[in-house]
C-alpha cells in the first residue's frame, strides 16, 4: 500500500521536482555565484550578490550603503501593500452587492468580474495607457471641468502604477471575498440589530470579522503577484519607477548580472514567505483559540 | 386580565408579500408579565407577526404600540425588545461571554456593569462554567440557554421567542420547557412564544393566540382554547376531537339544543354560536367518552374497528351507525384489559361535555 503510494504519485514528484526545486535550486545556486566577464555566471562560490543589494564596492575595496534598491524594495512592498488595501476597500462592497441580487443576475456579474481574464494582461494594461495618456479620456474629462487646465501627464508615476495593479488584481479579492459573504448567515445581521447593533457596528463587529478569511486569502492572492509585478511598472510606470520584478528582469537582460538578479530573485521570494507565514501564523492562532 | 398594563398592542396588522397575504389584518393586545404564545401551523403567519414586532418586516398596514408609544418608525436595534432564534444564532467568532456582552456593549453600559450583567445571566442559564468558550463547542441546550442569556441581558420590555425548543430533542425539549418557564415567573418579563406545538403551548402559556390560515382563531387561556374551542380548525389543531354536523334547535345562555344526523337531540354547550346560526359542528373530546361499565349519560352502541396501545392510554375507533367515533381511554388502576377490534361496546358521553362550535 505504502509502495502504491509512493509509486503511484511518483509522476507528481517528478513534476515537482523538475519544475519547481529544480529551478529553485538552480537560483540559489547562480545567486551564489560569480557575475562571468560577458554576462551569465562563472562557478566560483562568493556572496558579493547578495552583499550587493546594500552596499557598493569602493575603488579601494571599502564598502559604502547604497540605498538604491533598498528603495526599489520597499517600494515594492508599499506599492503592494497599497494596492491589497484599496483592492480590500473597493472588492467587500461590490462582493456584497452581488450577494444581495437574484441568483442569475448574480451568476452574470461574477461572470463580469472574471471576464477581463479572458484578455491578455498586456492589453489590459494597455488599455490603461490609453485611458490615462495625453489626450484620454481622463485628461479630456479633467480639462473639460475647467478646474484643471494644464497637466503634465497623468502616466508613469506610482499613482498610474497603483491604478493598473489595482485593476488588475481586484477580480482576485472580489471573488474570495464573495464567497465568505455568500456564507454568512443571515440571522447573525439580523442578531446584531436586534441587539441594538446600528449598521456600522454590525459591519464592523459581525460581518467584517466573519469574512475575514475570505479578505485574508484574497489579500494573499492580490499581494504576493502584486510583489512580482513587471507589467505595470513598464507601461504605467513608464520603465522610470522600477519594483522588484522590473530589477530581477533587468539584471538577467541589459546589465547581464545573473548573479545579482537571482540574489533579489530569492530575497522576493523570501518576502513571499514570510507574508504567507505571518497568515498561516495568524490562522493557527485563531484555530488554537477556538480549541481552547 | 383588561386591568393589567398592555405591553404590546397591535393594531389592525396586516401583512403582505408581493401578492400573497401572510397575514390578515388581526388586532391583540399582549399584556405585561405574561407569557403570550402564538400557535398554528407551518406557514400561518407566526414568524411574520414576530418579525414585525422586532422590526426585521415592516407591516403592510396598521401600528405596533410598544408600551403605550408606536414603534412603526423604529429601526430593529432601537427596539427595546430582544429575541431568541430559532437558529440560536450565536456569534461564532465570539466567546460565550462576548456575545452576551455584545447587546450592552451597544447600549452603551459601563465596563463593570457589563461583566456583573454578563456573569448574572450566564449563571441565571447556568452557563458560568463556560463563559470562555465558543458556541462551536455546545451543545443544542446549551446554545439554547446562551441564546436566551444574550436576548435576557439587555433587559428587553418585551422577550420574543421564534420556535426556541423545536431543534432539539424530546427530552431536552421538556426540560427546557419548564427551564423557559420558571425563567419567565422569575424575571417578570412579557414573553412571546411561537411555536407549532400545541402541547407546548397548553404546558406553558398564561394565554394562546390560535392563528390559523393568516387569521385569528381565538385568543385565551390554555384551558378555555383546549375545552371551548372557538371554531372546528381550533377544534381540530389542539388535540383530537370527533366531529359531528348538528342542527341548531335553540339557543339559551351556553346551552344549545342540537339535533344530530342520527336523529338525537343534545343539551350541549356552547359559546361561540352567533345568534341565528342554524347549523353548527359539535366536538366531542375522545377522553370524554366512556365505554361499556364507564358508559353513562347519552349511550350509544357500537362496533370496534380498530385499536391503538399507547401506554397510558388506548385509542380506540369504534363505529356507530356511519360514523367513526374516536374513544380514549386510560389505563388506569383497574388495569382494564384492551377490548379486541369487532366486539360490539356501549359508549356514553355526557351531554354537557359536546361543544357546539362557532363558524
Ligand atoms: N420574505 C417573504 N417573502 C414572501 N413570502 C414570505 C416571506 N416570509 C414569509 N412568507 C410567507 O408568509 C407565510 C407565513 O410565513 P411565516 O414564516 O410567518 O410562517 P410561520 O407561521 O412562522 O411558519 P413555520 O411554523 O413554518 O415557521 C408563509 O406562507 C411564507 O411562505
Ligand atoms: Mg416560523
Amino acid at each position: 500500500m505504502k509502495d502504491f503510494r509512493f509509486w503511484g504519485l511518483l509522476p507528481a514528484h517528478v513534476m515537482m521536482a523538475l519544475t519547481l526545486i529544480v529551478p529553485i535550486l538552480i537560483i540559489v545556486a547562480v545567486s551564489f555565484a560569480t557575475r562571468g566577464a560577458y554576462g551569465g555566471f562563472e562557478f566560483s562560490f562568493s556572496t558579493e550578490a547578495y552583499r550587493q543589494i546594500l552596499f557598493n564596492e569602493g575603488w579601494t575595496g571599502e564598502l559604502e550603503f547604497n540605498p538604491q534598491y533598498l528603495l526599489i524594495i520597499g517600494r515594492t512592498v508599499i506599492l503592494a501593500a497599497l494596492t491589497t488595501l484599496i483592492c480590500m476597500a473597493l472588492a467587500f462592497p461590490v462582493a456584497y452587492w452581488i450577494t444581495l441580487q437574484g441568483r442569475t443576475a448574480r451568476v452574470i456579474l461574477l461572470f463580469m468580474v472574471t471576464l477581463p481574464f479572458w484578455v491578455s494582461m498586456i492589453v489590459r494594461v494597455y488599455a490603461w495607457l490609453i485611458i490615462l495618456g495625453n489626450e484620454g479620456v481622463i485628461e479630456k474629462a479633467l480639462k473639460l471641468t475647467g478646474l484643471v487646465t494644464d497637466i503634465d501627464t497623468l502616466l508613469f508615476n506610482s499613482g498610474a502604477m497603483l491604478v493598473g495593479m489595482v485593476y488588475s488584481y481586484i477580480p482576485l479579492m472580489i471573488l474570495p471575498v464573495f464567497a465568505s459573504i455568500e456564507k454568512l448567515d443571515p440571522a447573525l445581521i439580523e442578531a446584531s440589530h436586534d441587539l441594538h447593533g446600528s449598521r456600522a457596528v454590525t459591519l464592523r463587529r459581525v460581518i467584517l470579522p466573519l469574512c475575514w478569511p475570505g479578505l485574508a486569502a484574497g489579500a494573499i492572492l492580490v499581494f504576493v503577484p502584486c510583489l512580482g509585478a513587471v507589467l505595470e511598472p513598464i507601461l504605467l510606470g513608464g520603465g522610470k519607477i522600477m519594483m522588484m520584478g522590473n530589477l530581477i528582469q533587468m539584471q538577467f537582460g541589459g546589465a547581464r548580472n545573473w548573479p545579482f538578479g537571482a540574489a533579489i530573485a530569492i530575497l522576493l521570494m523570501v518576502l513571499v514567505m514570510v507574508f504567507l507565514l505571518l497568515n498561516g501564523l495568524r490562522a493557527t492562532r485563531r484555530a488554537m483559540e477556538e480549541m481552547t | 386580565m383588561e386591568s393589567r398594563k398592555k405591553a404590546v398592542e397591535i393594531r389592525q396588522v396586516s401583512k403582505t408579500f408581493g401578492t400573497f397575504q401572510a397575514l390578515e389584518t388581526v388586532s391583540l393586545d399582549i399584556y405585561d408579565n405574561e407569557f403570550f404564545t402564538l400557535l398554528g401551523p407551518s406557514g400561518c403567519g407566526k414568524t411574520t407577526l414576530l418579525r414585525m414586532i422586532a422590526g426585521f418586516e415592516e407591516p403592510t398596514t396598521g401600528q405596533i404600540v410598544l408600551h403605550g408609544s408606536d414603534i412603526q418608525s423604529l429601526p430593529p436595534h432601537k427596539r427595546r425588545v430582544n429575541t431568541v432564534f430559532q437558529s440560536y444564532a450565536l456569534f461564532p467568532h465570539m466567546t460565550l461571554e462576548q456575545n452576551v456582552a455584545y447587546g450592552l456593549e451597544n447600549l452603551r453600559w459601563p465596563k463593570d456593569k457589563v461583566r456583573a450583567r454578563v456573569a448574572e445571566m450566564l449563571d441565571l442559564v447556568h452557563m458560568s462554567k463556560f463563559a470562555r468558550r465558543r458556541p462551536q463547542q455546545l451543545s443544542g441546550g446549551q446554545r439554547q440557554r446562551v441564546a436566551l442569556a444574550r436576548a435576557l441581558a439587555p433587559e428587553p420590555e418585551v422577550l420574543l421567542l421564534d420556535e426556541p425548543l423545536s431543534a432539539l430533542d424530546l427530552k431536552l425539549r421538556q426540560a427546557m420547557r419548564e427551564e423557559l418557564r420558571a425563567l419567565q415567573r422569575q424575571t417578570g418579563l412579557t414573553f412571546v412564544f411561537v411555536t407549532h406545538d400545541q402541547e407546548e403551548a397548553l404546558d406553558m402559556s398564561d394565554r394562546i393566540c390560535v392563528l390559523g390560515d393568516g387569521r385569528i382563531q381565538q385568543i385565551g387561556s390554555p384551558r378555555e382554547v383546549y375545552e371551548n374551542p372557538a371554531n372546528r380548525f381550533v377544534a381540530n389543531f389542539i388535540g383530537e376531537t370527533n366531529f359531528f354536523d348538528v342542527d341548531v334547535l335553540s339557543v339559551e345562555g351556553d346551552q344549545a339544543k342540537v339535533r344530530t344526523p342520527m336523529g338525537m337531540e343534545l343539551t350541549a354547550t356552547q359559546k361561540h354560536v352567533r345568534p341565528g346560526q342554524k347549523q353548527a359542528t359539535l366536538s366531542l373530546r375522545p377522553e370524554k367518552i366512556g365505554l361499556d361499565d364507564q358508559a353513562s349519560g347519552q349511550i350509544l352502541s357500537g362496533t370496534i374497528t380498530s385499536t391503538n396501545y399507547l401506554g397510558g392510554f388506548t385509542h380506540y375507533v369504534v363505529r356507530v351507525g356511519d360514523a367513526d367515533i374516536r374513544v380514549s381511554r386510560r389505563n388506569d388502576l383497574s388495569d382494564t384489559p384492551t377490548l379486541a377490534e369487532g366486539a360490539t361496546v356501549k359508549l356514553g358521553f355526557s351531554p354537557a361535555a359536546t361543544r357546539v362550535l362557532g363558524q
